[in-house]
């Protein structure tokens, strides 16, 4: 099979010609890299949480360094869908990727508007529903933690969504299984897992918090197991596609997710160390898919539990 | 901006947890005082933003303070070790200062961009004064690289030990400068200071960061004038007219 061939997968709304997807909040509107590197050479890519209306995000420090990851409480800053679609999508659409469209706000009926804004923007192919982000006072994580809420959410976002709608999920759960299952009920079109891990660190000097916002997401390589972990479980709960995302930082964690039964990944704060990384994956992604006999990204799904 | 595996020329110590590096580079034309480079240190998740204090054909110079380990380890690399480096990052000062007199202040670690600027600012036969303050005799450094520019070079140190006693806004005012433009970098209580006394020049601001880059708006600061509208330190900036930023 040739190499373009084997890294190919198509997931409800989105064509991806490998399976390589920045994640949301890690890569802005695409335009810081677009200066390194063409931006058609990604699967896809997730963009900033867009809100109804703009936000500032937290006090800073927003980010505080861990060992084999960051902690980060931007509080979801962004423009505002209006903006977005006004200066963001316009830009985006010259490039041959996938744009899922991240979506957040304070309550269910934020991601429903910032959905119908949306929907009628050809450049988003699908939605990615933000109810997992651990740095926001309402909505958010809120609703991402109890199976009620979080299919309550994706049920008034299916019903106004005219594009697939990927839930995010939120490792700060007691089952991640059961949070999955609710939001395949309400009509999810797949799932993307994990979000961040929250966490704290406190500066030895003044003894307080490092950050601004006292806690903040934990991400990097410190939570792959994690997610691989959870990835695993709910692949196998489910009948959904599953976006993995935690700690990516090489083709080889790429097969590890795929292994545990998700489809495409996010590459999320590696991005902040290495600006190529997503680029460097891709390229190394059909060796290593050969190295460990797959011929394909397809051949690799769910193989740690596949009979 | 580009990722550069760059080979260390110099690394020693000049002052009290202070350091000078040399590095080589093929960027060097891109450069401009005031930019900033983020450099990826083994074992430590984040890139090091640190200031480019000199630029040369083919090499730049980079002073950093050992704050904590990442900066430790920086400390301990020898000549012709390499270094993952990414820049030259964010806008600097601009190509020429349109006033005639400049007054250039630095505070402690917010030194160092400035040598490049003032290099910059004598090539086109401007008037520069220096006014430096640190905390201690023992902290100080640059003091003789400025004076070899033929600038005249004001010394401020908090406790006294050498120069003016006090801050760099004492030592202004003792030495009776009247320069209205300034280039300013350091701590932000300096900053803070300096805007209160001066409204035209430039200041350089630092931040924590992650990307270094723009993108994921770690090291962000509002507008004063606009309300919605913010800067990102590590793009925009870091340098910005004084004014412009919320401190």
């Amino acid at each position: 099979m040739r190499a373009n061939d084997m890294l190919r997968i198509d997931l409800p709304g989105l064509h991806l010609k490998n399976p390589i997807i920045p994640a949301s909040g890690c890569f802005g509107f695409g335009r810081e890299f677009s200066e390194l590197y063409d931006l058609s050479r990604l699967g896809g890519i997730a963009i900033k949480s867009a809100t109804p209306h703009s936000r500032f995000g937290n006090a800073c420090p927003r980010v505080a360094e861990t060992s084999s990851g960051m902690l980060n409480a931007i509080g979801l800053q962004n423009p505002g869908v209006e903006q977005i679609i006004e200066k963001q999508l316009p830009w985006l659409a010259q490039f041959d990727t996938e744009i899922i469209a991240n979506v957040a706000g304070a309550n269910e009926e934020d991601y429903v508007e910032v959905i119908q804004k949306l929907n009628d923007q050809p450049v988003i192919k699908a939605f990615e529903l933000n109810i997992s982000c651990p740095n926001v006072k309402h909505g958010g994580i809120g609703l991402g933690t109890k199976p009620q809420l979080a299919a309550h959410v994706t049920r008034l976002c299916k019903q106004a969504a005219k594009k697939p709608v990927y839930v995010k999920l939120s490792p700060n759960v007691t089952d991640i299984v059961e949070i999955a299952k609710a939001v395949q009920e309400a009509g999810a079109d797949g799932l993307v897992m994990i979000n961040t891990l929250m966490g704290m660190r406190l500066d030895l000097k003044t003894a307080k918090p490092v950050l601004a916002n006292i806690t903040g997401g934990l991400s990097g390589p410190a939570i792959k197991p994690v997610a691989i972990r959870m990835v695993y479980q709910v692949a196998q709960a489910v009948d959904l596609p599953i976006i993995g995302v935690g700690g990516i930082a090489s083709a080889e964690d790429v097969l590890e997710f795929l292994y545990a039964g998700a489809s495409a990944v996010e590459v999320g704060m590696m991005n902040f160390v290495d600006p190529y990384c997503c680029i460097k994956i891709i390229e190394e992604l059909p060796t290593v898919l050969k190295t460990y006999g797959n011929d394909s990204i397809k051949d690799a799904i769910g193989r740690s539990f596949r009979k | 901006m580009n990722c550069e595996t760059c080979i260390i020329l110099q690394n020693e110590k000049i002052a009290q947890d202070t350091y000078r590096m040399i590095l080589s580079t093929s960027h060097s034309v891109d450069m401009h005082p005031g930019q900033f480079v983020n450099i990826k240190l083994e074992g430590y998740m984040l890139r090091r933003p640190i200031s480019i204090s000199k630029i040369e054909d083919g090499r730049f110079t980079i002073v950093y303070k050992t704050v904590g380990d990442g900066t430790k380890h920086l400390s301990d690399k020898k000549e012709g070790e390499t270094l993952d480096v990414f820049g030259p990052l964010g806008h600097g000062y601009p190509d020429e200062i349109v006033y005639d007199r400049i007054l250039i202040i630095g505070g402690g670690v917010g030194v160092p961009p400035l040598y490049e600027l003032a290099r910059r600012c004598v090539k086109q036969n401007k008037h520069v004064e220096v006014v430096l303050g640190f905390n201690t005799k023992d902290a100080i450094f640059y003091e003789q690289e400025f004076k070899d520019l033929h600038i005249a070079v004001t010394i401020a140190t908090m406790d006294g030990s050498y120069g003016i006693k006090g801050t760099v806004m004492d030592a202004i005012e003792e030495k009776h400068i009247d320069i209205e433009t300034v280039c300013a970098c350091g701590p932000i209580p300096m900053l803070k200071a300096i805007e209160q006394r001066y409204h035209q020049g430039f200041m350089s601001f630092e931040s924590r960061m992650a990307c270094g880059m723009g993108a994921c708006m770690a090291c962000v600061a509002k507008d004063k004038e606009e309300a919605d509208l913010y800067h990102r330190i590590c793009k925009e900036g870091p340098v910005f007219p004084i004014g412009k930023v919320v401190l």
